[in-house]
């Protein structure tokens, strides 16, 4: 079997009894052990774990038949708390903890018969855009292993991009799936918020957070999802009557006829890289022929999304993170003076510096005297930036812009100056102020590294993004081609 | 804009050597400086949001859904004496 797999590969070579889990599972366990330590993707694995469970997997297939996703390797990112092995969120300050209880999505994925790979880098509390916030190092980019892979799902997109897992699950705050799956050359989809179970997701913003799958074409990410989505008792925002949807039948579409696709102008501007706008421009062009109309259309508030985002999800993380007192779990400082002591030290010890800005920027927006100058008109802006969408869809059945405005940058170009580094998602955060579906697929390269494609749907439409990306990945290449570095095809033009 | 570092960490429940103060100043003025700009979106009558869709919080019946697992949920504590979390003396 072919590293270079999809999902759907490895089912049918499963299903047609040409590979075992057992096999397929110890194919990738020896690309992990071959590359790893190049790209710094996994920050745990375990090995006989990964075994066990493709061998039950095995014996469930013999016994009872295939389940959805029977046999299938799907690695992790650090923020899912998981029942074995250490969960951590890639910060310090969970330096000891093992969660008592599987995320709700991660029970979804064992019941369909996945085998969990292991658990994949990130920016420390998923605050971050290049994978460098991470306590346990960079993690870098295959295309490129002086690169970042973009964040915060850098490493199960990098693991993804090098065929150390044929797929895994990420969350999308600000961007985290769709703009690291766009600088790896893979394909990421973020779901409606509220589609998708937040229960034992380490929070992070919980009004933007979002699970979703990082893979290598559309139709496995239309297979991982149709297991994690639905409503969850036990997560008081996972939605109960969302509209439901064919995940699957989706994915067939071969044209485009009849699809009115916006182009926003504020997506297409000065500053952004030329070889960017160019692949971008390109695969509209490629949508026409497939039969889209292309109808230019303006969000006017765009420009305003990163500052109503840096407002409201670090006021959400200044609050979701004062869970991490060191009493009930976490990093404890050694010999406290006292309870304040314990605190201040703990935290300052158990943080690093880019959640410590996030915790400080949120607690001053919600301080007294500047509550309503910050929050409360961010949140006004973020019904602005909702209405812009509402309008806009009103127009057109499916919006497309460049996922990220740049390629991958280099390992500490930014890591100097945070503000620089927040304007890199400037294509990704009205979405999730929005709470609508997004999804990145690779269209093209730049300067030799990869260029995502974003299609923003209505919200409870990932139907009709599946549909476009899975018309438009019939019509090209983009999804097959892989890092030369990594024994892909190195295909890169 | 002058952001008193000390405080706002203070606020956090977060420990700042002089230096780290001194680096995070300046880097918090240049983000509090760029979401400024908010101030220049007309919000008049415009009803803030707060979570993306107007669902309405479902309710779920009260009965017990999980058994006793005070072990397991405390496995992760720093310090735990009888089942019971130890923190430094509160009151003298």
């Amino acid at each position: 079997m072919m590293p270079y797999s999809s999902l759907s590969d490895i089912q049918s070579r499963l299903n047609s009894g040409k590979s075992t889990a057992v096999e397929v599972a110890q194919l990738y366990l020896d690309r992990i052990a071959a590359y790893n330590d190049e790209l710094n993707a996994f920050v745990h694995i375990d090995a006989a774990d990964v075994l066990a469970q493709a061998q039950a997997s095995d014996a469930h297939r013999a016994e009872h038949g295939a389940r959805a996703l029977e046999g299938l390797p799907i690695a992790i990112k650090d923020i899912f708390c998981t029942s074995n092995g250490p969960t951590r969120c890639c910060s310090n300050i969970l330096d000891d903890f093992h969660a008592p209880y599987d995320a709700h999505v991660i029970s979804q994925l064992k019941a369909a018969g996945a085998v969990l790979v292991g658990k994949t880098n990130m920016d420390e509390f998923a605050m971050g855009s290049s994978t460098e916030t991470s306590a346990f190092g960079v993690c870098r980019n295959p295309w490129d292993t002086d690169r970042i892979p973009g964040g915060s799902s850098g490493g199960s997109a990098a693991a993804v991009a090098a065929a150390l897992t044929p797929a895994a699950l990420g969350t999308d705050t600000g961007g985290s799936i769709r703009q690291p799956a766009a600088l790896t050359g893979i394909t990421g989809l973020k779901p409606t918020y509220g589609r998708v179970s937040r229960r034992g997701i380490i929070a992070f913003a919980s009004s933007l957070d979002q699970a979703g799958p990082m893979t290598r074409n559309v139709k496995d990410a239309a297979m991982i999802t149709a297991v994690i989505a639905g409503h969850d008792a036990g997560d008081a925002t996972s939605v109960s009557d969302a509209p439901a949807i064919d995940w699957l039948a989706a994915c067939d579409a071969q044209d485009m006829k009849g699809l009115k696709i916006g182009k926003p102008s504020e997506y297409f501007v000065d500053g952004m890289d030329a070889e960017v706008r160019e692949s971008v421009e390109a695969a509209l062009k490629q949508c026409q022929d497939l039969g889209a109309e292309i109808i230019d259309i303006s969000l006017p508030h765009t420009k305003y999304a990163v500052a109503a985002y840096y407002v409201i999800a670090p006021s959400e993380a200044s609050a979701n993170l004062s869970r991490y007192d060191s009493v009930r779990f976490g990093h404890r400082c050694d010999d406290p003076e006292d309870l304040l002591d314990m605190y201040t030290r703990s935290r300052d010890e158990g943080f690093g510096a880019e959640v410590k800005r996030r915790i400080l920027t949120g607690a001053f927006t919600l301080s007294s005297g500047y509550y309503d100058a910050y929050y409360l008109k961010a949140q006004k802006v973020r019904t602005l930036i909702q209405q812009d969408f509402i309008q806009a869809f009103e127009q057109v059945d499916v919006i497309a812009t460049p996922t990220s405005p740049i390629p991958a940058f280099k390992l500490g170009e930014k890591t100097d100056d945070p503000l620089t580094m927040y304007l890199s998602d400037i294509f990704t955060i009205a979405v999730n102020l929005a709470g609508l579906p997004g999804l990145s697929q690779p269209c093209g390269f730049a300067n030799n590294l990869p260029v995502g494609l974003q299609w923003i749907g209505p919200a409870w439409r990932e139907d009709t993004i599946l549909s476009a990306a899975a018309a438009y990945e019939h019509a090209t290449d983009w999804s097959t081609k892989t890092p030369a570095g990594f024994n892909g095809n190195g295909d890169a033009s | 804009m002058d952001i008193d570092v000390k405080k706002v960490a203070m606020l956090s429940r977060i420990r700042l050597t002089d230096d780290e103060a001194a680096e995070l100043g300046p880097q918090l003025a240049s983000i509090i400086g760029y979401i400024e700009q908010l101030s220049e979106v007309d919000t008049d009558g415009v009803e803030p949001t707060a979570h993306p869709h107007d669902a309405a919080m479902p309710l779920r019946a009260n009965v017990v859904s999980n058994s006793n697992r005070r072990d397991a949920l405390q496995a992760s504590s720093p310090k735990l004496e009888s089942g019971l979390y130890v923190v430094p003396k509160v009151i003298e």
